[in-house]
């Protein structure tokens, strides 16, 4: 089973492919926002660097985000069409559960919390990963939040949660306020296509994929001007 | 002319700049096999304009399902297509990005060229694409919601820009009237419907620098309007839209006739959004042949966004420029490449 990975859902773009023997070959690309320029480029590189041809692929693999609204689409919309043209499902992924992936061997809850811009964070707690169990389990729904419902949260629960990813960072002394809290640190802090993979590749051996058609990007916002149209109607309405 | 660009060569083009989701299968740069158009006009109307991150979603949703039916009517296999095209500039960038983004995993999969088309040039060679048989050169009026330009046609690929809007484009102007008057959206559309039914003589609002050169000015007209409605509050709405709708029109024709006088053009093309309107084309036809000009009037399909533009322009450049880089990405400024 050979797939290809493909992460444009946060600042920087990276790709890779894997088979059953695990990763192939990754690029990456600390880019500031450049996902459209570099994303073909960079899956071309990764096919180049594995000795494989795309007629080969068996599935892709893509971010749905939540995320950067452009970039998720730019890497929704080359996994779709690659996937149309060859004929081949597409697995879609969650990009905290990407994140949470990265925090292996650790016995805790997983706080996942990325950085949604606006004083807001996306966000959602894991079950860590075990030897039954190699991928992450969610706990709560993805959510879009101001950190301080997570803080809040955190302290209800009080027991030991390790917190990561770019939205811990940004606000990590009200993290850190909470004693129970542990921060995996920046190094983990964004979505990989390996994370990406890992957790693709166990869920093609249960073939939950959908079609090219089939996939939708995870916004968890509504656009401003929906806000202001039915804010709009409902002052006309009183 | 490379091989590139032949008499059998099929694009598949790819259009997502605004609020149209379009694609189309053209052979050797004429011929239209298919051409797809799903419009998100219904979406933003409650918007009273087009809303880049509503028209973004949409063209995500429908991206595939456009492409798929266009491929499939042009009843050919995907094997078949040479080369894949998209519009990559100007436009909304959160909407360009997910054709860009189409054409070019299309064109890696298939393992075909890539082609990054400019829209407004698209444009010009949408009237081509219903006449071949025009010959150059050709002076094209370009009007849109987003632009009003007077272009001449010198050959394929090279163009001069004769004159331009200094404010408003003519279709933001109908835009802003039809919503004053309470018409709808978009205002073309509904400003035609009204103006059929009122006197476009009724009210004589000013033709802006008639006889001033060939750039155009819309809005002082737009505040003439508005301020006429306000001293006359029971003027009858269809009355108005027929008198801005001649007032409009009138200016557009007249420069676009002085035009191609100054340089000789053969022809008259109409082409862009508003181009769909019917007095302008009734005007563009009597006028422009009156003055001894072929007139071009395209299909109000092949007028308003589409893709078979975008493939048809597609074939031009890829005989002329080869393929477009894989790192290419949109640029929402893309300007038209003019000559001095
Ligand atoms: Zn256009």
């Amino acid at each position: 089973m050979l797939i290809l990975g493909i992460e444009t859902a946060v600042e920087h773009v990276s790709v890779a492919l894997a088979d059953h023997r695990g990763i192939l070959a990754t690029s990456s690309l600390a880019s500031d926002r450049r996902h459209a320029e570099s994303l073909v480029p960079m899956i071309q590189f990764v096919c180049a660097q594995a000795g494989i041809n795309t007629a080969e692929l068996d599935a892709i693999a893509v971010d749905t985000g939540p995320g950067l609204f452009t970039g998720m689409r730019v890497g929704i919309t080359t996994a779709q069409s690659m996937a149309w043209a060859l004929d081949i499902p597409i697995i879609p992924v969650c990009s905290l559960d990407i994140v949470a992936q990265r925090v292996t061997r650790c016995d805790d809850i997983i706080a996942v919390a990325l950085d949604a811009r606006r004083g807001e964070v996306y966000w959602a707690l894991y079950r860590p990963t075990s030897d039954t169990s190699p991928i992450v389990q969610p706990l709560t729904e993805p959510v879009v939040t101001t950190p301080d419902d997570l803080v809040a949260l955190l302290h209800e629960r009080a027991q030991m949660v390790v917190c990561v990813g770019s939205g811990i960072e940004r606000y990590k002394e009200m993290i850190e306020s909470v004693s129970s809290a542990q921060c995996a640190g920046p190094a983990y802090a964004q979505p990989r296509a390996q994370e990406l993979l890992t957790i693709a590749t166990q869920r093609a051996i249960r073939e939950e994929w959908v079609s090219a058609s089939e996939i939708e990007a995870m916004y968890l916002r509504v656009p401003d001007a929906e806000i202001n149209w039915a804010t709009r109607q409902s002052a006309q309405d009183h | 002319m490379t091989t590139l660009a032949t008499p059998d060569t099929v694009i598949l083009g790819i259009e997502t700049s605004c609020d149209e989701t379009a694609a189309a299968v053209v052979l050797g740069g004429n011929d239209v096999l298919s051409s797809v158009v799903s419009s998100q006009i219904d979406i933003h109307a409650r918007f009273g304009g087009v809303v880049p991150e509503v028209a973004s979603r949409a063209h995500l949703e429908s991206i595939i399902p456009v492409i798929q039916e266009a491929v499939h009517s042009a009843g050919i296999d995907p094997s078949r297509i040479d080369a894949v095209a998209a519009t990559v500039g100007p436009g909304l960038i959160g909407a360009l990005l997910v054709g860009v983004s189409a054409a070019k995993a299309l064109a890696l999969v298939w393992d075909k060229p890539f082609v990054g088309v400019n829209h407004m040039e698209a444009h010009l060679y949408a009237g081509l694409l219903d006449d071949p048989t025009l010959e150059f050169p050709l002076v094209v009026l370009l009007v849109s919601g987003g632009h009003t330009m007077l272009v001449e046609m010198i050959g394929h690929g090279t163009y001069r820009l004769l004159g331009r809007t200094i404010d408003d484009a003519a279709g933001e102007a109908y835009d802003k009237v039809a919503r004053y008057l309470d018409l709808g959206y978009p205002g073309g559309p509904a400003i035609d419907a009204a103006a059929e039914l009122g006197n476009p003589e009724a009210i004589n609002f000013p033709r802006a620098m008639m006889h001033d050169g060939l750039n155009f000015s819309f809005s002082g007209l737009k505040t003439s309007v508005i301020n006429y409605v306000r001293k006359n509050p029971d003027v009858s709405n269809i009355d108005v839209a027929a008198s801005f709708q001649a007032a409009v029109v009138d200016v557009l024709v007249a420069k676009t006739i002085m035009a191609a006088q100054q340089v000789g053009a053969v022809g008259v093309v109409l082409g862009g959004g508003v181009a769909a309107n019917s007095r302008l084309r009734a005007q563009l036809q009597s006028q422009g042949q009156l003055n001894g000009f072929r007139v071009a009037v395209p299909s109000r399909a092949m007028c308003t966004d589409n893709a078979a533009m975008i493939a048809a322009a597609a074939w031009h450049r890829l005989g002329s420029d080869g393929p477009t880089d894989m790192s290419v990405g949109a640029n929402p400024n893309l300007a038209l490449p003019v000559v001095a």
